[in-house]
């Protein structure tokens, strides 16, 4: 078996035990799909108001503003929850007897990737399907949403890695507050509410140098049907992804170091 | 008789207390994280102030009313969770051993839990004068938003103590959370009731009575004397309070006839 079948047979496996946990334990499938939901419920159901301030100008509409952060929000969170399964996993005693039985063990960290991402094709399709019946109104090509896609995929994989990194070297639950708390507080310094160009004060500083504003803001110009900050969005996503991803691995040899 | 049980009540208040304490976790997150929620949401929203007919001149006037209502909700799960413990470990059954009384447990834990919320709610009122909100009602207005947060705590901690003395499960008492948090989001905390878009929004927050709290805290600080908002925001916490303080009572009761 050559290094690269070893590394693709742990990983199918990995991401294929993962989303079986995932789809046959409803308390943990319904907290991702509920979640974004209510979340895009509540902030283009109750503050669609907000597209009135002078200023605001997004073509698709207030549903459409929210649901490019809605959907930026459930990706990142899948992988956060991804994150807690891995420090469960060590918990459980699992991810020590996976060490040891794994060939490649870059691998765990790629099925985990894997997982979160398929996780996300999910509950977007999930979202974009409610947000349509909503009323949401699309101005962008299929082209266009497949880039938004691609952000979301992103996003999902950055916050996988990072997750990963963090519960492999904390190895317990007690990781939960860790992994969430930074991607929650990433998130919510992006112009969540308003565009950017609206925000005063320090949250403008702020929101400018947080590379989710790329993500988010090229995100919204996809959907709106005039992509803009494309090559800044994929750039960040992708140094995001490159440097969590060496965050997670550095994580995997700390924990095959830890026995 | 009566100085008995008051007696048991203070010792198991005092018990209550120092859990808190002991636990950086669940003092440090329900300070923290409605602190951080108003400063990002404070910023983020600002250019709602602008809507016509918003009723105050900045956000930040507007949103602090919502930490009280937050710190609540960890109330009920801070409550919730250490009734579940004491069922989970024994405590509560050993408990039931001695001479005391069943009743002494509940009005012990909860008055610990108000204790607390009491103390969180003078850091929130704290932290918005010295950002640099004026409460129109003045420092009379000020100690009735600090008896508003207390009754709120009691309210919802004894339904997180129903729902533990319910399940006997600290699980069953997070699933609370979600509820609650929902609760929280679909109400006029964003935006006052009459200046949201969605007709289907309003509704559901005109029959929220989350709203109805958090509007009697909000005009205190925005609008001064309202003595119709503060008598509905009094009636329906009151009512939160007995429906929930009943349930949990009659909960305990079944649990001790089982223990």
């Amino acid at each position: 078996m050559s290094a690269l079948s070893r590394f693709r047979s742990v990983a199918l496996g990995i991401a294929w035990r993962n989303l079986h946990n995932l789809y046959t334990n409803p308390a943990l499938l319904l907290p991702s799909l509920l979640f974004p939901l209510f979340f895009l419920t509540a902030f283009a159901g109750g503050l669609s108001r907000v597209s009135g301030v002078p200023g605001f100008d997004f073509p698709s509409g207030y549903t459409a503003f929210q649901y490019v952060f809605v959907l930026l929000q459930a990706s990142a969170f899948g992988g956060v929850f991804t994150g807690f399964s891995i420090a469960r996993d060590f918990e459980g005693g699992f991810a020590r007897r996976l060490l040891l039985a794994a060939p490649r063990r870059s691998g765990i960290v790629a099925g985990y990737t894997l997982a979160a991402m398929t996780r996300t094709v999910l509950t977007g399709t999930v979202v974009t399907v409610v947000a349509l019946l909503a009323g949401m109104q699309v101005g962008g090509s299929g082209i266009d949403l497949f880039g938004l896609a691609l952000l979301a995929l992103l996003t999902s994989a950055a916050a996988t890695l990072w997750g990963t990194g963090v519960a492999m070297r904390v190895r317990s639950m007690q990781a939960a507050p860790m992994i969430q708390i930074p991607v929650f507080l990433t998130l919510f310094l992006a112009p969540v509410y308003v565009p950017v160009d609206l925000l005063a004060g320090w949250i403008s500083t702020v929101a400018t140098l947080n590379p989710a504003t790329a993500l988010l803001e090229a995100g919204r110009s996809f959907i709106s049907g005039a992509p803009e900050g494309v090559l800044l969005a994929f750039g960040s996503g992708i140094a995001l992804v490159a440097v969590f991803g060496l965050w997670a691995l550095r994580g995997l040899r700390r924990a095959e170091a830890a026995g | 008789m009566n100085s008995k049980l008051g007696t048991q009540v203070a010792h198991l208040a005092g018990r209550s207390v120092m859990r808190t304490l002991r636990q950086p976790a669940a003092l440090i997150f329900p300070l923290a994280f409605p602190m951080i929620l108003l400063a990002v949401n404070a910023a983020g929203l600002d250019s709602a102030a602008s809507i016509p007919g918003f009723p105050a001149d900045s956000y930040l006037d507007f949103a602090l009313a919502v930490p009280f209502m937050q710190g609540a909700l960890f109330s009920a799960m801070n409550a919730g969770q250490d009734i579940a413990r004491d069922i989970e470990t024994g405590f509560l059954s050993r408990l039931s051993l001695t001479p005391v009384r069943g009743i002494a447990l509940l009005t012990g834990q909860l008055a610990g839990a108000v204790a607390v919320g009491a103390a969180q709610a003078v850091v929130y009122l704290l932290v918005g004068l010295i950002a640099g909100v004026t409460v129109q009602a003045g420092i009379a207005g000020a100690l009735l938003i600090l008896v508003f947060a207390m009754l709120f705590c009691l309210g919802f901690g004894s339904l997180g103590a129903f729902m533990a003395l319910r399940t006997g499960s600290g699980e069953a008492v997070q699933g609370l959370f979600p509820l609650l948090f929902v609760l929280l989001f679909l109400s006029s905390a964003f935006l006052p009731r009459d200046l949201i878009e969605a007709d289907w929004f309003r509704t559901i927050a005109g029959a929220n009575p989350v709203s109805y709290l958090i509007e009697a805290v909000r005009s205190l600080i925005v609008s001064g004397w309202d003595p119709e908002t503060l008598a509905l925001g009094m009636a329906i916490t009151l009512g939160i309070i007995a429906l929930a303080l009943g349930a949990a009572s009659l909960a305990l009761q079944t649990r001790l006839e089982r223990t």
